[in-house]
């Protein structure tokens, strides 16, 4: 067993044998070639063999952190579109957040969205359900409710210099009849993106929907990709970038209401879209000082609601902590994720002394067991780094998405308050137009009177309208916290299986190294 | 392997035990006990990193052992440095990993070591001074030998060009040659394991971290809450073993492999000394060579006898010096040896029941129900 193999994960063998397949690498085969993972700069289709192609699936999502100096790439490529899967083929499908939507009801209110899964389509296997590197998922059994999954991948950088920007190919694989087509994809660049959010911003917002914020801009990481440094810090970027995207997309269209907006729909089906302009707003600090200036503002006009019951005061504050102790743990699990790199870091350095250790001793038998102890700790090191993907991209990426959701749900508080606010100053104004009324009447001057009655009955109306607002939004934002809550309940029950999963395989990858060492530290004499 | 033969030794080397170490102020006190040979009569002392010393001290300064300076003397670790600040670190730096491990467990055991490796040593063994130190009630209290020759520090700077010196034997040179390269490659590969063992530690503190901020999570006020209160708690636990995991495993890797890699590398070094005083003594005998040749008649006959005195001590040096290397070479390999198989079979252990307490969170968390 080279130690030398590749640095890629496990591929994902054949499902037909998945259980069988451990995850050893000690088979005598060469696990790792097969089935091809493009390392750094997609994290896109597997080129498996030809009847399991997935786009659907997660994707090397943490390939693109691994050091590739350990030797040539299984897959040569640089080159972001090579795994050549088309994507409209019958594929398994596999996504994150499979949504089901029952399309009966109407969309805005009362949208109970059901959260059983989904069925596979007719494929018989179980796509790649264990073996993925680090976001596996598994789907669960299904419904018979429509579906809709989706997917991003195949990052490729257009244009050149400074104007350069990534596109990102965007998948979907759906049974809703209000597409056009069962599968469909489309290429959209990051203020694509931006520009649906803002589009869906603009419209739902005020009606106390949480829209799911787009994942953040980040200069730095652009210049470098732009700069056209083909480097891995770049692929890392360019990796977590997709990735956001695709859990952002997911969110939007698992949203029962924003689902059924023409623009999420455009977005996925349309083939051009026109350049999104006035993104600068949004990058992820901006939108954050966007909702806390919101947020201040309002705590300065002290809004004291009268509550008909404490549910909303006390949820809003449930939120705002919560908020702070995500932070807390996102910085810890930070502190861990660059820890453990620190540990591969250390356990090469230390396999590279023994591998020297082995070539200077006399003695074969030992000289042997302390080159085979360099390779197990090679392979130790392989490991550490995987793992540190998976705490990275299951948990700080999870944690981070959450940060920035339950903003997003503190300002659908706010947008409540805001319209309470309205509506008590409708009322005032109303009540300032009777005091006029009285006035007039008093004062008798008749012609004054038609439009000061007039001005009463708009301004009735506005108060029932207004009235009617409230409520409205009082019932929506309770119900959208509702779904969020099991939303995020399952997110996080799902990454946790994810990642147990994957810390299991790691270890039972640990014992068999270790196994496979013993005889070879008992042969010494 | 006993070899007392002539010996004053009347204990037997392998159970050699320290078996408690008690910690006053800078002080550490460790208690031994040992067998008597042949019967289950045990006897147990306690000493302090001076009586070590001065029983090191003896033992390298003995007068009447000829070819003394040709003997592999085994490592005595340096000395601890207990200090009521808590600042591990400090000795971390000192002593590697002899200084890790709870209560100075690691260094314990080299110590240990020591004792074992001394009263196994054929010539060594027949000290007095070693019985006295293992039997005798009394510490041997501050009797303070006159520093050996073999003090570290009288190997100055003057002397280091020696080390160069080309020897008269190939045997002897490439002895040498493979020492010094050894040597060096322990040390770093040593140096190195005490990283990776360290980075395991403060992942292990990271995870605990993890876990104790996911338990204040927890919050019951709503049920949809609840069901999210239960996941952090599920992710709390699982951290949690994940801690210990690392925990363990660095454990393991202190007392098995660090262990032994120190071991080892202390071993070298001390075939280093040896080598070098052996070739300190071929510089002297070079030297009386050519003052003999260069003297003038009247004193020849003087030189002769200074010139005849040091071959004959490099003789006997170089005669003791090969036993002695053939010796270590038979026995490294065998402790180095048991050292891997004991790390490799406490990780594959450790590995295994992580690997079911993983299964069974997986378990847990697959059946948490989806509210």
């Amino acid at each position: 067993m080279a130690a030398g193999s590749g640095r890629n994960p496990p591929p994902f063998p054949d499902s037909e044998d998945q259980d069988a397949r451990d995850g050893d690498s000690d088979d005598g085969e060469d696990i790792f070639t097969g089935n091809n993972k493009p390392i750094l700069t997609t994290s896109a289709l597997k080129q498996s063999t030809p009847d399991e192609r997935e786009l659907f699936s997660e994707e090397g999502s943490c390939t693109a952190v691994q050091s590739s100096d350990k030797g040539p790439l299984d897959l040569k490529q640089s080159d972001p579109k090579a795994n050549g899967v088309d994507s409209d083929e019958e594929q398994d499908l596999f996504s994150e957040a499979t949504v089901e939507l029952s399309l009966d009801s109407d969309s805005r209110e009362g949208n109970q969205v059901t959260r059983s899964c989904f069925s596979e389509p007719s494929m018989a296997r179980l796509p790649n359900t264990t073996r993925k590197s680090m976001e596996e998922m598994k789907e669960e059994e299904s419904g018979d409710k429509f579906e809709l999954n989706i997917a991003v991948t195949n990052p490729e950088k257009m244009g050149d210099g400074m104007n350069a920007y990534m596109t990102y190919k965007v998948s979907t694989q759906t049974s809703l009849p209000m597409f056009r087509s069962r599968t469909f994809s489309v290429r959209r660049r990051f203020s694509d993106f931006l520009g649906l959010y803002e589009k869906l911003s603009a419209k739902h917002t005020l009606h106390g929907y949480i829209v799911p914020p787009p994942p953040e801009k980040s200069v730095v990481g652009m210049t470098k990709v732009k700069v056209g440094k083909e480097d891995l810090s770049s692929a890392a970027f360019v990796e977590r970038r997709r990735a956001a995207l695709e859990r952002y997309l997911q969110r939007v269209v698992s949203h029962p209401s924003l689902i059924q907006d023409p623009n999420v729909r455009e977005f996925l089906e349309k083939d051009e879209l026109p350049r999104a302009v006035n993104t600068q707003a949004l990058s992820g600090s901006g939108f954050l000082k966007m909702i806390n200036k919101a947020s201040d503002a309002v705590n300065k006009m002290s809004i004291k609601m009268n509550e008909a019951d404490n549910w909303f005061e006390n949820k809003l504050q449930e939120v705002e902590n919560e908020e702070q102790q995500l932070r807390k743990l996102h910085a810890v699990v930070d502190s861990l994720v660059n820890h453990r790199k620190e540990l591969c870091g250390s356990t090469a350095f230390f396999a590279k002394s023994v591998a020297m250790l082995g070539s200077s001793e006399d003695n074969t038998a030992l000289s042997r067991a302390l080159s085979q102890l360099a390779e197990v700790e090679d392979k130790m090191e392989q490991l550490h780094q995987e793992q540190a993907c998976s705490d990275f991209f299951i948990f700080a990426e999870l944690l981070a998405d959450y940060v920035r959701l339950l903003g997003a749900v503190r300002n659908c508080f706010e947008q409540r308050m805001k319209t309470w606010q309205k509506w008590q100053d409708a009322q005032i104004t109303l009540q300032r137009k009777r005091e006029t009324e009285a006035k007039l009447l008093w004062a008798s001057k008749p012609d004054k009177l038609q439009q000061a009655k007039d001005e009463i009955s708009e301004w009735e109306a506005k108060v029932t309208q207004y009235e009617r607002e409230f409520e409205r939004i009082s019932v929506t934002v309770r119900k959208e916290v509702h779904r969020f809550e099991k939303e995020k309940a399952r997110d996080f029950k799902q990454s946790i299986i994810k990642y147990l999963e994957c810390l299991l395989r790691s270890q039972q990858r640990v014992v068999k190294c270790w196994e496979a060492f013993l005889p070879e530290a008992k042969a010494i004499s | 392997m006993d070899s007392n033969e002539g010996s004053s030794l009347n204990l037997s080397a392998s159970s050699i035990r320290i078996t408690d170490v008690t910690q006053d102020g800078d002080t550490l006190t460790f208690a031994i006990t040992s067998q008597k040979l042949g019967s289950s009569d045990g006897v147990c002392v306690f000493r302090t990193f001076e009586d070590f010393d001065w029983l090191h001290q003896n033992l390298c300064g003995q007068e009447d052992v000829p070819g003394l300076q040709g003997i592999i003397f085994p490592p005595l670790p340096a000395k601890p440095t207990p200090s009521q600040t808590h600042a591990q670190s400090k000795a971390v730096k000192q002593l590697g990993f002899l200084a890790m491990g709870n209560n100075w467990k690691i260094y314990c055991q080299a110590l240990e070591l020591y004792l074992q490796q001394v009263a196994a040593h054929t010539t060594l063994n027949k000290n007095k001074a070693l019985d006295n130190f293992l039997t005798n009630a009394e510490s041997p209290g501050k009797q303070r030998m006159r520093k050996g020759i073999f003090n570290r520090l009288s190997q100055a700077v003057e002397e280091m060009r020696k080390e160069n010196h080309r020897d008269v034997d190939e045997f002897f040179q490439n002895k040498r040659d493979r020492n010094a390269n050894l040597t060096a490659l322990y040390k770093g590969t040593t140096e190195r394991f005490l990283e990776v063992v360290l980075a395991k530690q403060r992942l292990a503190v990271d995870c605990g971290h993890f876990s104790t901020s996911l338990y204040l999570c927890v919050s019951q006020d709503d049920p949809a809450a609840v069901a999210f209160s239960k996941i952090c708690l599920k992710l709390s636990e699982i951290f949690e073993t994940v801690k210990n995991n690392f925990e363990i495993v660095a454990d393991n890797d202190l007392s098995t492999l660090g262990l032994g890699l120190d071991l080892e590398t202390r071993y070298q070094e001390a075939e280093k000394e040896m080598l070098f005083r052996r070739t300190c003594r071929l510089v002297e005998l070079e030297s009386a060579s050519r003052s003999t040749e260069k003297a003038k008649p009247n004193r020849r006959a003087a030189m002769e006898e200074v010139k005849k005195a040091a071959e004959k001590e490099f003789d006997l040096v170089s005669s003791v010096a090969k036993e002695e290397i053939q010796r270590f070479h038979g026995s490294r390999v065998g402790v180095l040896r048991s050292f891997l198989i004991g790390w490799c079979e406490k990780q594959l252990s450790t590995a295994k029941q992580s690997s079911a307490l993983f299964s069974q969170h997986l378990e847990a968390c697959r059946e948490l129900s989806e509210d």
